[in-house]
């Protein structure tokens, strides 16, 4: 494929001030980098999976992307502009490109507010000139393509359950037709067999409308289900980023494969035999995060390279941040466990 | 079992062309019904407001004449009575009572309202902007609204009227410049608490720019508590209206007010002319009983945990 792809992040960076604790007010704030330089392209149409645990910084790159937390570095859109930086005002236009659906279904949603006057929000804030009653008409017809039925439009958001929510916060975010849906873990929140839908409605509405997804979650089954590529986060940093088959086949990075084998597998017997790769700690502070590769305090395979110096991702198809890539055996796990 | 009338209904209301939402407020207002202290409250509060709009119609003397066959005698000749018209009695000068407590009631309702009215739409406008901008522009409007609230305003309202003259509007603008700290002091504190909740950053991520979110997505969140603290407002400011009346630096004479009316007769209570002092206190009370519950029922039926 030779399409120019639809976002480029280069060296991505997120910090925020933390005026510590008592200090004076001019006293220097200290910084904790949330997203420490991550890089990846995202094609037209494409899935991208995001995983990583928590305070990994899977949310705070998404805002970023979107201009709702500071960010420096590059995020190239198509037509060659710079979203990072950009003013209110110039980046209004990119805002009905880039769309997003967030974690809790009902905290996104107004509780004062109808159905319909939620999901037409991004329309009116993006088509001024749209009458009320072509409003409407879209509305209702975006509800039905999202599965909720569109003579409900006068109803509150208390009124739906967690599946629906989601559904009006999808058909809020695809109602002005943007070319990339964020979607911040939208399916940690709900039930497995409501999950399921609303991925299905995803992939469906994918395809239809050719959407390019980032789609952020700590499920990795469910990102294997609906993800083109899937890229591996830990403190801030990309740790590998491949092809979906690529990577839940044969995972490079240490901190990939701990992550691959904590999946419960719905097998008893197979569940039995699975060999853990327990990590031990917590994840380091932000505030000041591990010399040279940030995963060295944890990884069974951390030598004295590591932490004096980073691991670069490389390049090719399949990109790993780690000096020392491959399967981890048996003698290693034994040792550090 | 569900049995074929129900499904009927439900078939005819999915078919609807619109089915009706029941919002936020419609459950408030259910919740608030069934408060019976609230109700009774409210019920009050509308036949005091039904008096001061329509007693002149019943009086049979108007507040302006004076009676000069009681005029000097009140303690004699001015208690309440049906066959000479003066219901509620006369005051010293003659003055029928039940027109000048109509008077009364119309001018503190009045203070009571506006204060309210300028604290609500001020405090709520300054503290949800100031809370939402946030920052810089946050710590100084809030520091202006510190350094207003330690000035002693009761002071300074006697200050206002002694020089500027004792009138309606000089009150109004005293009793208006202090009503909205408060509020917007507990909007700033509520709009913090929404400003990081997932649908505002739908809106930011969207690109709905800042008026129109503190427009359309932070006020009306807010309404709740404004609504409750309002209710309680408004008592407070007829209070201070009346503490400024009873002190005799309230409104000029012949305007009147609870707070001077009570003065009056607090004045002439050891003279045997009690029912001076009694009807006026009656509908201050009253009135003000049922404001503190009406707010209270507002709180318990705005409550957020139950939403």
């Amino acid at each position: 494929m030779t399409a120019k792809p639809l976002i480029q992040a280069r060296d991505l960076r997120v910090s925020f001030q933390l005026p510590a604790q008592g200090a004076l007010p001019w006293a220097r704030p200290r910084l904790l980098h949330a997203v420490g330089g991550v890089d990846f392209t995202l094609m037209p149409g494409e899935t991208l999976g995001i995983v990583g645990e928590s305070g990994s910084g899977k949310s705070t790159l998404a805002r970023a992307l979107i201009g709702l937390v500071p960010a420096t570095g590059q995020a190239i859109w198509q037509d060659g502009t710079d979203l990072i930086g950009l003013s209110a005002r110039r980046m209004l236009k990119y805002r009905s490109q880039i769309q997003m659906v967030f974690q809790d279904p009902l905290a996104s949603l107004n509780p004062r507010m109808t159905v319909g006057q939620i999901i037409a929000e991004p329309l009116t804030t993006h088509h001024k000139g749209l009458g009320r009653d072509e409003v409407k008409v879209r509305v209702k017809d975006m509800m039905d393509r999202v599965g909720l039925l569109p003579n409900q439009i006068n109803r509150y958001p208390h009124e739906f359950s967690g599946g629906q929510c989601q559904r009006i916060g999808i058909a809020r975010a695809l109602i002005v037709q943007p070319k990339l849906v964020i979607c911040d873990e939208p399916v940690s929140a709900l039930d497995v067999s409501i999950q399921a839908q609303v991925i299905n409605l995803l992939d469906e509405l994918q395809r239809d409308l050719g959407l390019a997804l980032i789609f952020i979650a700590h499920d990795l089954s469910v990102v294997k289900h609906i993800s083109d590529r899937v890229l591996v986060m830990y403190l801030g940093r990309v740790m590998e980023l491949a092809e979906s088959q690529a990577l839940y086949a044969e995972p490079r990075h240490p901190y990939t494969q701990a992550l691959l084998s904590a999946v419960p597998i719905p097998d008893p017997q197979l569940e039995r035999d699975k060999r853990m790769i327990p990590l031990r700690g917590e994840l380091p502070s932000p505030m000041s995060p591990p010399s040279g590769c940030v995963f060295r305090t944890r990884c069974p395979r951390a030598e004295a390279l590591c932490a004096s110096e980073r691991p670069a991702l490389g390049s090719g198809a399949h990109l790993t941040a780690c000096h020392f890539p491959g399967a981890l055996r048996p003698e290693e796990l034994a040792i550090k466990a | 079992m569900i049995d074929a009338r129900q499904m009927q209904s439900l078939a005819a209301r999915l078919a609807q062309p619109e089915v009706k939402g029941r919002s936020p407020w419609a459950d408030a207002r259910r919740r608030f019904r069934r408060n019976k202290a609230a109700m009774v409250s409210l019920v009050v509060l509308i036949l005091v407001g039904l008096f001061a709009l329509l007693g002149s119609q019943l009086a049979a003397w108007s507040n302006e004449e004076m009676d000069f066959s009681i005029m000097g005698q009140a303690a004699l000749l001015g208690a309440p009575s049906w066959e000479n018209g003066h219901y509620f009695g006369t005051d010293d000068l003659g003055r029928d009572l039940f027109s000048r407590t109509v008077q009364g009631t119309q001018v503190s309702l009045m203070v009571g309202l506006i204060g309210a009215g300028i604290a609500v739409v001020v405090g709520t406008l300054y503290g949800a902007t100031a809370g939402y901008v946030g920052g810089r522009t946050d710590a100084v409007m809030m520091r202006m609204v510190d350094v207003l609230m330690s000035i002693p305003y009761m002071f300074v309202l006697i200050l206002l009227l002694v020089i500027f003259g004792r009138s309606m509007s000089m009150l109004f603008l005293g009793i208006g410049l202090i009503s909205w700290l408060d509020m917007s002091r507990i909007v700033r504190g509520q709009t913090l608490s929404l400003k990081n909740r997932e649908f505002i950053e739908a809106a930011r991520a969207t690109g709905v720019p800042a008026w129109r979110i503190i427009l359309r997505h932070i006020v009306p969140n807010l309404m709740g508590v404004v609504a409750v603290y309002a209710t309680l407002l408004v008592p407070l400011m007829i209070l201070s209206e009346s503490f400024i009346s009873f002190l005799g630096l309230g409104l000029q004479e012949p305007l009147t007010s609870w707070g001077a009316l009570i003065s009056e007769g607090a004045g002439t209570m050891n003279y045997g002319t009690l029912w001076q002092l009694a009807f006026p206190l009656f509908f201050f009370c009253i009135t003000l009983f049922a404001f503190f519950f009406v707010g209270d029922g507002l709180r318990d039926a705005l409550d957020p945990k139950d939403r």
